[in-house]
């Protein structure tokens, strides 16, 4: 049986690790490096690093740190931030990483989720969604790390990212974000229902009832989180002990 | 020292093998074209990528006639990972039909959903039920967990070929055999303690 995966993410500004609430207010962490060794010797199911300040930075992904984190990543690692081309995928996946993340430049369009799909195989291709509830109650998605409203609906971006070959949605619910209160069940459970790819929640993580609500309740395949771990005395694998006890498929370690 | 030729054909997670292979004592290689496969002891094909181009990439680099006279005339130790597994068939199906390196007889054809909850890629962690015994897996218990990332599969014809299988969309081939030839669609590279073991185990074949 597939195993459920629960994937810290790691967040990278400028120099180091930070870790924000509803996409704001950023508290540096600590150090990528040292959080990738403790990660690896502890043996997570998979890591996600996303660097948040290079779609707003107008910067390429840097890949020098990319390859010198990749080195010490024994676990599938998927590394997100400023890939806007598919010569960026190419040099991610050649210097360590094993999924890239697209979020930007996957609203602007749309084909290039195409054109990258069918180079590198859909596997490797996963589709971020970072979604709010806006003015109107509805919910939006949101890009460039959270600063542009692109009056989109994340239902229908699923759907669309999905029919273009993406592989996998990393789906973050903005209002949820750092303010451990949970997922947004209902934005996950609304994504996961039109697509059949894997939909990984994130945002809101507080305990491990919350994991296990955004995957019973909310349908979503994997959990990302970030706070609940830089934040508390919470592991990984004492969240997948808790799963386990209350009937989801995890991997043993 | 065994040198290990890991095959580059522009689409792969190159770095990631190459440190795995590393660490489990092997000295990796990457081999772009033709004549770097000459004199090594062993030759890991990964794969990360779509099943057309990486048969032309490999064809126009010359690589997949020096595989065939490496691997099925000298009888030289073999490994596709993932992709690197199905460029074995004899035809993919993925984004039209396209022949494969055909030294195992079948096809790779999409993953089909079989129960609700399935999706339809297969991300994640896994278990391995060997239905024979191999080399590949020595010290490995059965019905171990290995990450997966793919969406299509090897079926093969002669079920003998299959040395172990993974439950979902039904149940796929995740491993196979024919002699000097194995391809696993987990990535070993990636599977932490269990994948690093059948790593050591083929490069001691």
């Amino acid at each position: 049986m597939l195993k459920t995966r629960i994937m810290p993410t790691l967040l990278h500004k400028e120099v180091g690790l930070v870790k924000g609430k509803k996409f704001d207010s950023w508290r540096q962490v600590g150090s990528a490096m040292q959080a990738i060794k403790v990660y690896n010797m502890r043996e997570v199911d998979e890591l996600a690093f996303l660097d948040i300040s290079a779609t707003p930075g107008r910067r390429d992904p840097d890949f020098d740190l990319i390859d010198n984190l990749a080195d010490e990543c024994f676990m599938p690692l998927t590394v997100g931030g400023g890939v806007q081309t598919a010569d960026h995928i190419r040099r991610l996946l050649s210097v360590g990483a094993d999924k890239v993340c697209i979020n930007t430049a996957a609203v602007e369009n749309l084909e290039f989720i195409e054109e990258v799909a069918q180079q590198f195989g859909s596997q490797c291709i996963t589709i971020s969604i970072d979604a709010h509830i806006g003015s109107d109650g509805g919910y939006e998605v949101v890009t460039c790390c959270g600063k542009i409203p692109t009056k989109l609906n994340p239902i229908d971006h699923a759907r669309n990212v999905e029919a273009r070959g993406a592989g996998e949605i990393l789906l973050t619910s903005i209002d949820r974000d750092g303010t451990m209160t949970g997922y947004d069940i209902k934005l996950t459970r609304q994504v996961s229902d039109v697509v059949s790819i894997p939909v990984i929640a994130s945002g809101g993580a507080g305990n491990y009832e919350h994991m296990l609500e955004a995957l019973t309740i909310g349908g979503a395949s994997a959990v990302a989180a970030a706070s609940i771990f830089h934040f508390t005395e919470k592991t990984p694998l004492e969240a997948k002990r808790f799963l386990h006890a209350n009937g989801i498929p995890v991997r043993p370690v | 020292m065994n040198d290990v030729a890991i095959v580059d054909f522009g689409l792969c997670n190159l770095d990631s093998i190459v440190r795995a292979v590393e660490q489990c004592g092997g000295r990796a290689k990457v081999a772009t074209e033709y004549s770097q496969l000459n004199g090594v002891n062993s030759i890991i094909l990964p794969g990360v990528g779509t099943f057309g181009d990486a048969m032309r990439n490999l064809s126009e680099r010359g690589l997949d006639q020096a595989l065939n006279e490496q691997v099925i005339s000298r009888k030289i130790p073999f490994l596709g990972i993932c992709l690197g597994m199905q460029l074995l068939a004899v035809k993919g199906t993925e984004q039209g039909n396209n022949n494969g390196l055909g030294w195992i007889k079948g096809a790779v054809v999409k993953l089909e959903k079989q129960a609700p909850t399935e999706r339809t890629l297969h991300i994640g962690w896994n278990e391995v039920h060997y239905s024979q015994a191999s080399e590949l897996f020595d010290g490995i218990s059965d019905m171990t967990d290995f990450y997966f990332m793919h969406s299509y599969h090897l079926v093969c014809e002669d079920k003998q070929k299959v040395v172990a299988t993974t439950p979902y969309c039904g149940e796929f081939s995740s491993a196979v055999r024919l002699e000097n030839i194995f391809g696993v669609q987990f990535h070993p590279e990636k599977s932490q303690k269990a994948g690093f073991q059948v790593l050591r185990n083929f490069l001691t074949l």
